[in-house]
């Protein structure tokens, strides 16, 4: 009990990457593969439980730490821990990867190497929450990006070639900059440990000179570095068109992960990095990164309504939601120390976990419609409402908690970041507005074009008769389901964390 | 039972229903209406408990029942929402409960429950009749137990709203109650006018609602409350009127006022947002006495209302209000009398009563208003019900002729039918009467009254002035409505044919007539002569107890007596006298384009709004921005780097690694080799020579080098 205790970030970090390599060893046969894949899925996320269960919101700073020494000779150490907001997505991570794999069943195409790059998957990504060293970060960064562009490349739909390798470029090519601002750090200061870094990067004398340069110069490029990193992987407008190809290329697990916790990543780093390491710069730079949070609310918006393909209508919605994350978080950097910024950021992480739990949602249900019709453009649809009602139902209730009804999640955190937001950036809150309501536009859209008209014949008989969502597809969307009605009427279970860890940092 | 936790659970039954239905009873239409009205009853007496505690106290207006919790964390304080009856919810309440619980019982008959299903009958389409022993009999709606289910959610984001202590909760069943009239005007999503309809509403209401969450944020932010006992004081109130924001001159309160009026121009159908109702009649008529009628419309309203004590502090958006309200009311007015379709006229009348309230509000009438919208609720439900009677009885005349091309809701197909339907006849027309305020009897009357002696006693003369106009036409209508439909002779074969609907629809239009005529009675103004005093004047206590300066009774005056009895007797005898001959839409001398287009302003719309939009969505964003500018830019980098590669190759790589130094090296060693050859004979004395020649050069070298 005491090396759960001890370990427990550990053991929530490797147990997929372990339980991959042993998947190596099994014998050929599909069905284990898929429940050794599922089964071992459910530990990460049991921990995070008993995680959940022994932290304690009132305390500052990180729990749960292990320090461990890793790369000695550039004073790099494997230093892990959880506050409020990392915890969320943790729990995020470990929910929503069960569940993708629940969703991959009907894969039997390669089952064990899908299976394990699903699990490495879900290491890269929780490396990232849980890291407290820069290159640890920067490590499990790009780790993720690895068993994504498989994915996407082996198991997508047809132009999955062009969509992975921008994903992968794209991502990367972001990257570079993080990269190199990260060594500068941690040859400026000999370590990588963020909790010294903190410290330390924020007390130079803004005045003084570093490489020849003042100091207020180097941060403002280390932060745009940082910053387009992030913001590349958010998306924000105008660095987004990755998303929609590779969404719509990725089989559908793959896109429920992608939407579901890789934009996180994004929002994540500018959370845990970029305002604590430069709180001066995000003051000053707030108004840009608004303009560009604005940009992919709005064209994000419309840019959903003008889609065709439901799958790319689901992933343009994305760029709409993460818009309202990102603006959260430059009202929290503007308006710093104020209830503003501590509403804004809270409803930005909430809305990291709401956008979560809805787009895998809405990118699972895609999928399930497009397993049996193999088509997803919204013209071939209409009229399946009377032939699928449970999957209507299900379908609807979905796309009314992304589209942010009152009474469900998406709503609660969007009402806090418009109010957060109001007072630091009135003039952007109110553009954003326009996002908001065309969010309504191409959710109806995809309803009318989906479910409502007259029932549709060349769904109904014969070879193409369409079969209604079975009960492995419900299991997969009613734990989303449940969560996204709790979180609308009680957010309180969660928002407490998060609250309290918000408070304490910004 | 305490009254606070009793005020908690009066919205729960309807939603409980809701999921009870959905996720366990659909398939048994005898539970899942049961389950409906069972939960709809419930809520209604709970409604009717509190409502009677709430008389008992006295000054609820300064002590309401309230209770509230923490719900969101905010950084160091909570967000708290809670519930809250005080006499304006106390009204709202009671006459929502009622015309809920009527309408629940109501669509039990109106969907021909207990008929056999139809024949051709799909879900997602009106039920075509079912064929029994050689007779078309009408067919149960396929997709019964849903209707009771969504009706079910309406009614609980309506209760929500009336009970709230907060703007927040407060648009939680505001919008609940959006998301409902877009299932429920959508209904019927086989019909592609309904699934328009739907998406109008949604959309047209939620331009409204954008702005009304913009004003709760900018409200929240500078109160740091959203309670109504918060924001309502009078530290706030001072506050909020004197912070300017910049914004049009306005000052907080004002601009705050105007966003959230803006969400009641949509939740309200207001012009320039009132092109959504109209169309909302393609859903069942149940729904369109609910949503577009007692509740939903009225939630607006009560919004504005309930937010009065802001509104009203900057003179600029009263100004505004005032001008929307009077002007919708007149405008609406106009495109009723040219409409052929017994619920468009309805829905333009309704359209123009809010535009009564609004107006009422505008000019600061907040009692007034607030009675209009208690009998309006009462007497537009009877009507709306009543012309879903009317539907029903046509209905059945079509199905017994067979003629499916006989629009059952043209009121130039009817006539007649007071005397196949009388109790439809009857109700309908009290509600008519009420609708066009006829004298003394009718709770229309007492409260139309109202709005036009304040208007008149406060100078509003432009508004009182558009408002008479407004209110003979509504008369006009009214009776055109009346006499179209009931009185003459049947000008089809169908008309002639229909009968009186079952008693769960006639029932509910008995019950709301008691009120559209008895509900007048608590509002009879003090200083009315001969009436007045006999009776309190309950009403004008009751809710202007709300308000801080409480409104002093208005002296008596006869002008505006006077109009209120010449524009709605007026009218009526117009309508009547104009209509009882005629025969044919070609007859009818108000049919003009103009008028029976709306004034083109769903063209105008489509035209300046929606097509553009769709063109900036599809080709502008989608095409030209992502596909062409940036994934341009991007696509830039691939044959880039091709560029940079290629170069490299072809300038460095291939000419100076491969052929200087690769190919270049091996050259020599070759040319080396090749020239070298021909020594390589083979012959011993040839090697020997050599030798001797290398020996005499290394050692003459040696022997130089060393001794020099």
């Amino acid at each position: 009990m005491d090396f759960l205790n001890t370990h427990l970030l550990s053991l929530i970090l490797f147990t997929p990457a372990i339980a991959a390599l042993v998947m190596l060893f099994l014998p050929n046969e599909d069905r284990l593969h898929r429940w050794f894949a599922f089964g071992v899925s459910l530990i990460p996320f049991a921990l995070t439980l008993v995680l959940w269960n022994n932290f304690d919101p009132n305390a500052t700073g990180f729990q749960f730490e292990e320090k461990y020494t890793w790369y000695e000779a550039i004073h790099s150490s494997f230093h892990v821990g959880v506050d409020g907001i990392s915890l969320t997505m943790v729990l995020l991570t470990t929910l929503l990867t069960p569940l993708a794999i629940l969703a991959s069943f009907s894969v039997s195409d390669r089952v064990k190497p899908y299976m394990m790059l699903f699990l490495f998957l879900e290491t890269g990504m929780l490396g990232v929450f849980l890291a407290l060293d820069l290159l640890i970060f920067f490590v499990f960064w790009e780790i993720g990006l690895v068993p994504m562009y498989f994915l996407i490349s082996q198991w997508g739909s047809a132009n999955r070639n062009y969509a992975s390798l921008k994903f992968m470029i794209y991502t990367m090519g972001g990257s570079l900059g993080l990269l190199l601002a990260v060594q500068m750090l941690g040859v400026l200061f000999g370590t990588f440990d963020l909790v010294t870094l903190y410290q330390q990067w924020n007390s130079l004398d803004a005045g003084s000179m570093l490489m020849g340069m003042p100091v207020s110069t180097v941060k403002s490029i280390a932060f745009w570095a940082f910053a387009i990193a992030f913001a590349v992987k958010v998306p924000i407008w105008p660095f987004h068109t990755w998303l929609p190809d590779a969404h719509t290329e990725a089989p559908t697990a793959g896109s429920m992960l992608l939407a579901g916790v890789l934009l996180k990543l994004g929002a994540y780093g500018f959370i845990r990095l970029v305002l604590p390491l430069y709180p001066v710069e995000a003051k000053i730079f707030a108004g840009a990164l608004a303009l560009l949070a604005v940009g992919a609310i709005v064209f994000g918006a419309f840019g959903s309504f003008g889609q065709t393909d439901f799958k790319r209508l689901v992933a343009y919605s994305s760029v709409n939601h993460m818009g309202f994350v990102v603006l959260g978080i430059a009202a929290a950097g503007l308006a710093s120390g104020t209830a503003d910024a501590h509403i804004a950021m809270s409803g930005a992480v909430l809305q990291m976990f709401n956008h979560g739990l809805s787009a895998a949602g809405m990118f699972f249900l895609v999928g399930v419609i497009y397993e049996r019709t193999h088509t997803r453009n919204l013209n071939d649809f209409g009229g399946l409402f009377p032939l699928v009602p449970i999957y209507g139902g299900i379908l609807i209730f979905t796309s009314m908690a992304s589209l942010g009804l009152p009474g469900l999640n998406g709503f609660v955190s969007e009402f806090m970041i418009v109010r957060g937001s109001y007072q630091p950036l009135t003039v952007y809150t109110a553009i954003a507005m326009l996002g908001l309501l065309f969010t309504g536009a191409y959710i109806l859209k995809g309803i009318k074009n989906v479910l409502h008209g007259p029932m549709n014949e060349h769904w109904a008989h014969g070879e193409h008769k369409l079969t209604e969502i079975n009960l492995r597809e419900i299991l997969v969307i009613a734990p989303l389901m449940a969560l996204m009605l709790v979180t609308g009427i009680w957010p309180m279970w969660i928002l407490d964390i998060i609250n309290k860890a918000v408070t304490a940092l910004f | 039972m305490t009254t606070e936790i009793l005020i908690w659970l009066i919205p729960l039954p309807p939603v409980l229903a809701f999921f009870l239905i959905v996720l366990f009873t659909n398939r048994s239409k005898a539970l899942s209406h049961t389950i409906g009205v069972g939960a709809a009853f419930l809520s209604w007496l709970g409604a009717m408990i509190v409502f009677v505690r709430a008389l008992g106290v006295e000054h609820l207006a300064e002590n309401p029942f309230t209770s509230a919790i923490n719900w969101l964390p905010t950084g160091d304080t909570f967000l708290k929402i809670g519930v809250l009856i005080d006499p304006l919810s106390a009204t709202v309440l009671f006459f929502v409960a009622w015309t809920v619980l009527m309408i629940f019982l109501y669509s039990v008959g109106y969907h021909n429950f207990g008929q056999p299903a139809g024949d051709h009958d799909h879900a997602g389409l009106p039920p075509h009749g079912a064929t029994v022993h050689g007779h078309t009999v009408p067919s149960v709606e396929p997709m019964y137990s849903r209707f009771f289910a969504f009706i079910g959610l309406f009614a609980f984001g309506m209760f929500t709203l009336v009970v709230s202590d907060n703007v927040l909760t407060m648009f939680v069943g505001w919008e609940i109650m959006g998301l409902c009239s877009y299932l429920l005007i959508g209904f019927w999503y086989g019909k592609e006018s309904a699934r328009n309809a739907a998406i109008k509403a949604f959309m047209t209401t939620r331009v409204g609602d954008v702005f009304m969450l913009l004003g709760i944020a900018f409200l929240y932010s500078v109160t740091g409350s959203l309670s109504f006992k918060d924001i309502f004081s009078e530290e706030v109130l001072h506050a909020l009127a004197s912070v300017p924001t910049g914004v049009f001159g306005l000052s907080a309160a004002g601009l705050i006022g105007l966003l959230l009026f803006i969400g009641t121009v949509g939740k309200s159908a207001q012009f320039p947002l009132h092109v959504w109702l109209p169309d909302a009649m393609e859903g069942p008529t149940p729904v369109s006495a609910m949503i577009h009628a007692a509740t939903m419309v009225s939630a607006g309203v009560y919004a504005v209302i309930r937010m009065f004590p802001i509104i009203s502090l900057d003179e600029k958006t009263m100004t505004v209000v005032a001008f929307i309200g009077a002007f919708t009311a007149l405008f609406a007015a106009t495109i009723a009398v040219a409409q052929n379709d017994i619920k468009r006229v309805l829905a333009y009348s309704t359209i123009s009563q809010l535009g009564f309230m609004i107006a009422a509000l505008g000019i600061g009438a907040y009692v007034a208003a607030t009675f209009h919208l208690v009998t309006h609720a009462f007497f537009k439900a009877l009507l709306f019900l009543g012309s879903g009677s009317v539907i029903h009885g046509m209905e059945h005349g079509v199905l017994h002729t067979g003629n499916h091309k006989v629009d059952p809701q043209d009121m130039f197909n009817m006539g007649g039918l007071r005397n196949k339907m009388p109790i439809t006849f009857w109700t309908f027309l009290i509600g008519g009467f009420a609708l066009s305020g006829f004298p003394l009897v009718t709770a229309g009357f007492w409260s139309k009254d109202e709005i036009l002696a304040d208007a008149w006693a406060h100078g509003h003369m432009i508004v009182f002035a558009t408002l008479a106009i407004a209110a003979f036409m509504t008369a006009f209508y009214t009776m055109r409505q009346i006499t179209l439909t009931f009185l003459g002779e049947a000008r089809t074969d169908e008309a002639e044919h229909a009968h009186e609907t079952p008693w769960t629809m006639t029932a509910p239009l008995v019950v709301l007539s008691i009120f559209a005529v008895g509900y007048g009675w608590v509002g009879i103004p003090e200083h009315f002569p001969g009436l007045g005093g006999i009776l309190p004047n309950w009403f004008h206590e009751f809710i202007g107890s709300m308000l801080l300066e409480h409104e002093a009774e208005l002296e008596f005056n006869l002008i505006p007596l006077a109009t209120s009895l010449i524009v709605a007797l007026g009218g009526l005898a117009a309508g009547y006298l104009a209509y009882r001959n005629v025969k044919s839409p070609a007859e009818d001398k108000l049919q003009i384009p103009v008028l029976k287009n709306k004034w083109y302003v769903d063209e105008l719309y489509n035209f300046l709004l929606i097509k553009p939009a769709i063109w900036f969505s599809e080709v502008f964003v989608s095409k030209w921005m992502d596909k062409g500018f940036i994934d341009g830019i991007l696509h830039l980098f691939g044959p880039a780097t091709g560029g940079v590669g290629s170069v490299i190759r072809n300038y460095f790589d291939l000419p100076v690694i491969n052929q200087f130094f690769g190919d270049g090296s091996a050259e020599v060693t070759w040319w080396f080799g090749r020239n070298l050859r021909p020594i390589q004979t083979g012959r011993i004395q040839q090697y020997l020579i050599l030798s001797l020649i290398v020996l005499f050069v290394v050692g003459g070298l040696l022997y130089f080098l060393l001794m020099a």
